[in-house]
């Protein structure tokens, strides 16, 4: 069953021991800690499991031992009904998805007051994000209303009462404030009448849950689907009235890894470390099979067949993905040729050789393979997801490579989606037009790698590519795509500061902030935007760079001189005289260490944790030639500066 | 299956719900004995012994008990 987590493996028969020699092993790690760490959480561990992994995290949170591929992150949990059980569960379920969440609760029942009062101990706890947890039962929906207008009220005054939590909490808030949507009771009043009868518990819950979308549309909370959740594993299996009236559990306690988790992948997302790329094994996973024994006329794909329908649907799932931007690889064992005769002559394929951004057919191990992959696609191994029929090779992978998720499968093809969705590999908090061609850019970026070796030579190969750079403030449009790239940029990021949506967009608004976005379009295709700069404007002529982050896709460009080029234009045109750039490092920002070294700023300081402060005298700054066309409203182009300096 | 063996299980299960190395667990230990085991983790103990014995508790028969020896009873009396 879905609740049980049933992609994940069966935790390890000494799962007790194992957690307790990590325990001790806390203060003074050994090699490979974060990697057994979370492969001993990529299981299906129940809620005592989850808590039991929660005291490490907790421990190592409080140490500050928290291995540095961890993404630490501080969530406040407040709302109806006893949290205290589901607090340790999120924790323990963040391990999987490499977080180390660190959570505090509010009080028992007082989340409108505790956001009211300014000295309530949550707004001092310097929180990254914060949780609505909601209840039908305390929320005044679990009954029929009297009258229509009744039913009104009490839709209103449910959802004040959450807007009043999140914005009372929100400048206490750095990060994103999600918000659950509210499970609807399972007893009909009426019946089927119930979804039409507005004064029903079941259509005031829907209406409630219609306007928290409509607020998670407009970005400024993050919604977390626990009604869907619910629905998923069925409402009888969810709730649990006797642990209601008992202990006030909004929820049977079974059910609390389930919810633990679909938390942990939203927080994740925030983050960005969602999964970006799928990668597929081929005999007996896309087709049925063996194309090196059967030959293309004797594999089962295609209508006609349960189980040539079942490996169709396995397809179709992952062009879906595909068109929202997960990328698709494939790691077989296989001759390379073979390998390759479905997708060029069955005539049933649905997946063609242009959808795969990486094509691995060989005999080595796939755990090599994996590492290829990811090298070849510029992405972590973390962001790997490994579709395999056969559980020895899962193992292997497994065992190699533990940041790979590799979702357990049954013996049923026709589950395969099923499970592979369920696992909620791919969360997404935004989705915008630049994610539909996601896969398509990463796809170019392959192709103009194979140009530039072709080439040789880089300039030539840079000016042939007929880039055009647009440079724009950050604006309505383009406010979501900057949003998420703040939220999700971990590589090329000079600082890591996250912002919301609401941030950004009073950022634009604020005569002290420079704030701009910069799109990339080149022969290849249009890569969206790729660059987000945001700069404060402090006293004494000084222009300070709080946010620097780009999209690896367009490295080794000169994207980022254009940038500076940008910036140094724009500081001087308002008088300032200088530039002042910040490293801080993260566990995944070590290649924009160097970053203002290259660009000729100079070391101003160091601190021991590695943070370093550069400057850039602008009296002294010329603008580079770049090989493309730069579109910049803001400021003169480049030939007429020159000629009039 | 007989009340030892029962009492066997429990502190098995204890074990990892109080997330604790050692417990001594006789007929007459409560509540009130073992540090970690508090209103809350009562609750996840009732949980974790239904999802082991494959039963479910009303919460009165919950509320009745005083001591380890009445919940190796009310499982015994469950399960025969």
């Amino acid at each position: 069953m879905l609740s049980d987590l049933p992609w994940l493996p069966a935790p390890r028969a000494d799962f007790r021991e194992a957690v307790r020699s990590l325990r001790d092993e806390a203060g003074a790690q050994g090699e490979g800690y974060f990697d057994r760490l979370v492969r001993l959480g990529a299981a299906r561990l129940d809620e005592n499991q989850l808590g039991q992994l929660a005291k490490i995290v907790r421990r190592l949170i409080s140490d500050a031992a928290a291995p540095a591929q961890f993404s630490t992150l501080r969530l406040g949990l407040v709302g109806d009904g006893t949290l205290s059980l589901l607090a340790p569960v999120v924790t323990g379920s963040g391990v999987r998805h490499g977080l180390a969440v660190d959570v505090i609760e509010g009080a028992y029942g007082s989340a409108v007051q505790q956001a009211m009062d300014p000295t309530s101990p949550l707004h001092a706890a310097g929180l990254d994000m914060l949780l609505v947890s909601s209840d039908v039962r305390s929320l005044g929906l679990s009954r029929a209303a009297e009258s229509q207008s009744d039913a009104d009220a009490r839709i209103e005054a449910a959802f004040n009462g959450l807007k009043m939590v999140v914005e009372g909490f929100r400048p206490s808030v750095a990060a994103a404030v999600l918000v659950q949507t509210v499970v609807p009771p399972l007893d009909a009043l009426f019946g089927s009448l119930d979804r039409v009868e507005r004064t029903s518990a079941y259509a005031m819950v829907e209406a409630l849950n219609a306007r928290l979308r409509d607020w998670a549309a407009t970005g400024a909370i993050v919604l977390v689907d626990i009604a869907r959740l619910a629905e998923t594993v069925g409402l009888e299996r969810w709730e649990a009235p006797g642990h209601w009236h008992a202990s006030k559990l909004p929820f049977a306690p079974d059910m609390a890894p389930a919810y633990g988790d679909v938390v942990a992948r939203t927080l994740a997302a925030l983050r960005g470390r969602s999964r970006k790329c799928l990668v597929l094994d081929l005999d007996n996973t896309l087709w049925g099979g063996v194309i090196g024994d059967d030959g293309v006329a004797g594999i089962q794909l295609g209508q006609g067949s349960g189980t040539g329908e079942a490996f169709l649907a396995i397809q179709d799932t992952a062009l879906e993905l595909r068109r929202r931007g997960v990328l698709l690889a494939v790691c077989s064992k296989n001759e390379e040729a073979a390998a390759l005769l479905p997708f060029r002559e069955h005539p049933d394929m649905l997946l063609k050789e242009s959808h795969i951004a990486v094509f691995q057919a060989n005999w080595t191990d796939k755990a090599a393979n994996l590492r290829a992959i990811a090298a070849t696609l510029n992405i972590g191994i973390d962001a790997l997801v490994f579709l395999d029929d056969n559980p020895a090779e899962r193992e292997q992978v497994r065992r190699e490579l533990p940041l790979v998720a590799v979702p357990e499968l049954p013996d049923d093809p026709a589950l395969y989606p099923r499970m592979l969705m369920a696992a909620g590999y791919f969360e997404s908090v935004a989705f915008t037009d630049d994610d539909r061609v996601r896969a398509e850019q990463y796809q170019a970026n392959a192709a103009r790698a194979a140009a530039v070796q072709a080439s040789g030579d880089l300039d030539s190969y840079l000016a042939s590519l007929d880039m055009v750079c647009t440079i724009r403030e950050v604006d309505a449009t383009s406010r979501p795509r900057v949003a998420q790239l703040i939220n999700k940029s971990n590589q090329f990021n000079l600082t890591t500061r996250r912002y919301t949506e609401g941030q950004v967009e009073a950022a634009e608004s604020d005569p002290r902030k420079h704030a701009v976005q910069i799109r990339l379009v080149d022969k290849f295709g249009d890569n969206g935007i790729i660059c987000v700069l945001i700069a404060d404007k402090h006293e004494g002529r000084r222009w300070e760079i709080d946010t620097w982050l780009m999209s690896c896709r367009v490295l080794g460009r000169r994207v980022q001189e254009a940038a500076l080029d940008h910036l140094a234009r724009a500081a001087l045109a308002e008088g300032a005289r200088s530039l002042v750039g910040r490293y801080v490092p993260s566990p995944k920002n070590a290649m924009v260490k160097d970053h203002y070294a290259g660009l000729g700023f100079a070391k101003v300081s160091e601190d021991p944790s590695g943070e370093t402060t550069w400057e850039l005298d602008l009296s002294s700054y010329e603008s580079p030639d770049l090989p493309m066309i730069i579109d910049d409203p803001a400021v003169t182009p480049v030939a007429a500066r020159r000629t009039s300096s | 299956m007989s009340a030892d063996a029962i009492l066997q299980q429990l502190r098995e299960i204890m074990i990892d719900v109080l997330d604790i190395d050692e417990l001594e667990l006789t007929p007459e230990t409560t509540a009130e004995d073992v540090e970690e085991w508090d209103s809350l983790s009562h609750v996840r103990l009732v949980v974790a012994v239904e999802r082991h014995f494959g039963l479910k508790f009303k919460n009165s028969e919950i509320e009745g008990l005083k001591t380890v020896g009445d919940l190796v009873n009310l499982i015994e009396a469950r399960a025969a």
